[in-house]
C-alpha cells in the first residue's frame, strides 16, 4: 500500500509554528503540559481520521524515538 | 424493605453414598447462573445430569445484575425467560458523567419490534433461584445441594469426581464434566490449568442500597463527580427498589475501613443527599482479566468464569457465561447420541475463546480507560474527558463501559460460506436477529421458535409439492431438520435480506450457519454435515 502520511513541509511557516508550540507549554508543570500535548494529539487525530495516514504516523513516531 | 427470602437448599443422600457406582453421562460442578444454564440445557436435550454446589443456599449478594438481551433470549428457550423479565428492571438507555454535567448518552436497543429489552438488572440471587425452581420441574436433573467437589481425575472412559458431605465423602464417575465452579474453580486447579491475564491495580466498592426513588432506570457512570472526586462512580437499578452503586475507590484505599457501614453511610450520603436508605449488601473488590488457554481437556469443559473472568465495566462476566453453554450442550448431546463426531466438541473450544477473547478486549479497553495505569494513560484519559466537554468527537472515546453484545462466530469452521449475494449482518455464525412473526394466523417471535434442534427457515408463501417433498426429506435427516415457512415480506424477511425462496440453516443455539437464495436438499444436507464436522 502507498504511504499515505505526507511528510514533505506542508506549513508554511515552521519556525513560527514551532514557536508557538513550544510557548503554548510556558510556565506549565510537566503534569499540565502532558495533559495538553495528549489533547492536541487527540485533536489533530480526529480531524485526519483516515486510519491509514494515523497508523503510519504511530509508527513514524515510534521509529524515531 | 427488601423482598428477597434466601431459600434454605436442602442436603439430600445419593445413591453413590448407598454404595452404588453408576457413571453419568454428565456431571455440572457448581450450580451459579452458568451451571444451572447447563443443567436445564442438558435437559431439554434429554440427558441426564448431576449438578453438585457446595452451598446451602443461593448466591450470596447481588453481585452480576445486568442480563443482555441474549441472555434473556436464552433463559426464554431454557423456559425461564418471561419470570426474569417480569422480577428484574427493564433498560435501554446510559448517561455518562464528567464532574456533574451529562457529557454522553446511549440508547442499546434503538430499534422496535423485538421480543426483549437491550438489558434487564436483576440481582444475581433471583436468577439463579428462579432457575434452581425451574430445574425442579424438569426431568433428568439430579441436583445435589452441599454437596462439594473437592478433587478430579480424568481418565480415558471417564470422570472422577471426589465429593464431600455431611454424611462422608464419596466419588463420582461422569462420562462428560462441566466445570462451572467459578473464578477460583476446583476442578481448573485438581487438572494443574493456569489461568493467565491481566490484573489491575485499583479497587471499588459496590453498595447496594434499598431506597424508595422513582428515577428511571437509566445506566448512570461518573467521571470524577463531585461527590468521589478524581474518581468514578455509577448507579444503576435492580428490583425491589434497590440500588446499585459502585465507586472508585484507588489502589490504596482500605478494604476493611470502606467496608465499615460508618464509612458507607457518609459516602452514599454525600452522592445522594440526607435521604434514608438501608444498606443491602456491600463489597470491595478488585478484578482482573484472564483466560485459560483451552476450555475443553479432554472430558472436561470449562465454562463461565471458571474459563475466563473480565471486569465488570460492561456486563460480560455472566452474559458470557450463559452464551457458553448455550454453545456447548447441543453438541454434547449430538455426540452422545452418535450423530456427531468427537471433533464437533472442539468447536466448543474455538467458538467461545474468541467469545472470551471479544469480552476481555472490550473489558480491557473501558479499564484501562476507567482505571489508567501510566501516567501517560492517564494523561490521553483525561484530555479526552477534558475535550469531551465542548467537542463531539471526544465523547465517543469517553470508555465507560461497552456492554456486552452476543458472540457472532463469523470464523466458525462450522460455517458453511456464503455462495450467494447477501446484504445486511446476518452473515453464517451470527446469533439470529428476532423479529415479530406470525404462524398459522398466530403472532409470535422468531426466536420462540427455533432452537434446540436444527431449523430451516425459509421465506416463502406459495409452497411448491417439490418444496414440501424437500421438508420432508429434511425432517428426515439426522439430526432432523425442522421447516419453519415465514413471509417473504415482512419484518424478519427484511432483517435477513430475505427474497421469495431464501433459506437460513439455524443451529440449535440459535446461530446461522448456512443460507442460500434457493432451497436444495443436497446442500442443507451438505451444510449439515459440515456444522456437525461429519465431513
Amino acid at each position: 500500500m502507498a504511504s499515505k502520511l505526507r511528510t514533505d513541509l506542508q506549513i508554511a511557516d515552521p519556525d513560527s509554528f514551532y514557536e508557538d508550540l513550544i510557548a503554548l507549554h510556558k510556565d506549565l508543570t510537566d503534569e499540565q503540559s502532558a495533559l495538553v500535548n495528549a489533547k492536541l494529539i487527540l485533536l489533530l487525530a480526529n480531524h485526519i481520521g483516515d486510519r491509514q495516514i494515523l497508523d503510519e504516523a504511530l509508527a513514524a513516531a515510534k521509529k524515531a524515538a | 424493605m427488601t423482598a428477597f427470602k434466601y431459600p434454605n437448599l436442602p442436603f439430600a443422600r445419593c445413591p453413590e453414598l448407598e454404595g452404588a457406582s453408576p457413571t453419568h453421562p454428565v456431571a455440572i460442578v457448581g450450580a451459579g447462573p452458568v451451571g444451572l444454564a447447563a443443567a436445564i440445557d442438558c435437559s431439554l436435550h434429554g440427558i441426564p445430569v448431576v449438578l453438585l454446589d457446595h452451598k446451602d443456599t443461593v448466591s450470596d449478594g447481588s453481585r452480576a445484575i445486568c442480563w443482555a438481551k441474549r441472555t434473556l433470549e436464552i433463559c426464554d428457550r431454557l423456559g425461564v425467560g418471561q419470570r426474569l423479565v417480569d422480577k428484574g428492571v427493564t433498560w435501554n438507555r446510559g448517561n455518562v458523567y464528567l464532574g456533574d454535567r451529562q457529557i454522553y448518552q446511549f440508547d442499546l436497543l434503538p430499534e422496535p419490534d423485538h421480543k426483549r429489552p437491550a438489558f434487564i438488572n436483576l440481582q444475581q440471587f433471583y436468577f439463579e433461584h428462579y432457575l434452581a425452581q425451574h430445574v425442579q420441574s424438569l426431568p433428568g436433573i439430579d441436583l445435589r445441594w452441599q454437596h462439594k467437589v473437592i478433587h478430579a481425575q480424568q481418565g480415558p472412559e471417564s470422570v472422577t469426581l471426589t465429593v464431600d458431605t455431611q454424611d462422608g465423602q464419596y466419588t463420582l464417575e461422569t462420562e462428560w464434566l462441566i466445570a462451572a465452579d467459578g473464578v477460583r474453580s476446583t476442578i481448573r486447579d485438581a487438572l494443574g490449568q493456569d489461568f493467565q491475564g491481566r490484573v489491575f491495580q485499583d479497587r471499588f466498592l459496590i453498595v447496594d442500597i434499598a431506597i424508595q426513588r422513582d428515577d428511571p432506570a437509566i445506566r448512570r457512570f461518573w467521571f470524577d463527580p463531585p461527590f468521589n472526586a478524581g474518581q468514578s462512580a455509577l448507579m444503576h437499578k435492580q428490583a425491589d427498589n434497590v440500588w446499585r452503586t459502585d465507586f472508585q475507590i484507588g489502589w490504596d484505599a482500605d478494604p476493611e475501613l470502606e467496608g465499615k457501614p460508618e464509612t458507607i453511610i457518609p459516602r452514599i450520603k454525600k452522592m445522594l443527599g440526607d435521604v434514608e436508605f438501608e444498606i443491602v449488601w456491600s463489597s470491595v473488590y478488585t478484578f482482573t482479566c484472564r483466560r485459560m488457554e483451552k476450555f475443553r481437556h479432554g472430558r472436561v469443559f470449562f465454562v463461565g468464569d471458571a474459563a475466563h473472568v473480565v471486569s465488570p465495566f460492561g456486563a460480560r462476566g455472566g452474559n458470557g457465561g450463559v452464551q457458553d453453554t448455550d454453545n456447548l450442550i447441543w453438541k454434547l448431546a449430538l455426540v452422545r447420541t452418535g450423530q456427531a463426531p468427537r471433533s464437533l466438541l472442539e468447536s466448543y473450544n474455538s467458538e467461545r475463546r474468541h467469545g472470551a477473547d471479544e469480552n476481555i478486549l472490550n473489558s480491557t479497553r473501558s479499564t484501562d480507560f476507567i482505571t489508567p495505569k501510566t501516567p501517560v494513560s492517564r494523561a490521553f484519559r483525561d484530555a479526552v474527558l477534558d475535550l469531551a466537554r465542548d467537542h463531539e468527537f471526544a465523547r465517543r472515546f469517553v470508555n465507560a463501559g461497552r456492554l456486552s453484545t452476543p458472540a457472532a462466530y463469523e470464523n466458525s469452521p462450522l460455517n458453511t460460506p456464503d455462495t450467494d449475494n447477501f446484504a445486511g449482518t446476518m452473515n453464517p455464525g451470527t446469533p439470529c436477529t428476532d423479529a415479530p412473526i406470525t404462524i398459522d394466523g398466530r403472532k409470535t417471535w422468531l426466536l420462540d421458535q427455533i432452537g434446540t434442534d436444527f431449523t430451516l427457515l425459509y421465506f416463502g408463501e406459495d409452497i411448491s409439492p417439490a418444496t414440501r417433498a424437500t421438508f420432508d426429506a429434511l425432517s428426515v435427516l439426522q439430526p432432523s431438520v425442522r421447516p419453519l415457512v415465514l413471509a417473504p415480506d415482512g419484518i424478519a424477511a427484511a432483517r435477513y435480506d430475505a427474497r421469495p425462496a431464501t433459506a437460513y440453516l439455524i443451529r440449535p443455539d440459535q446461530h446461522v450457519t448456512a443460507r442460500w437464495r434457493h432451497l436444495r436438499l443436497e446442500a442443507v444436507s451438505a451444510a449439515l454435515d459440515h456444522c456437525l464436522t461429519r465431513t
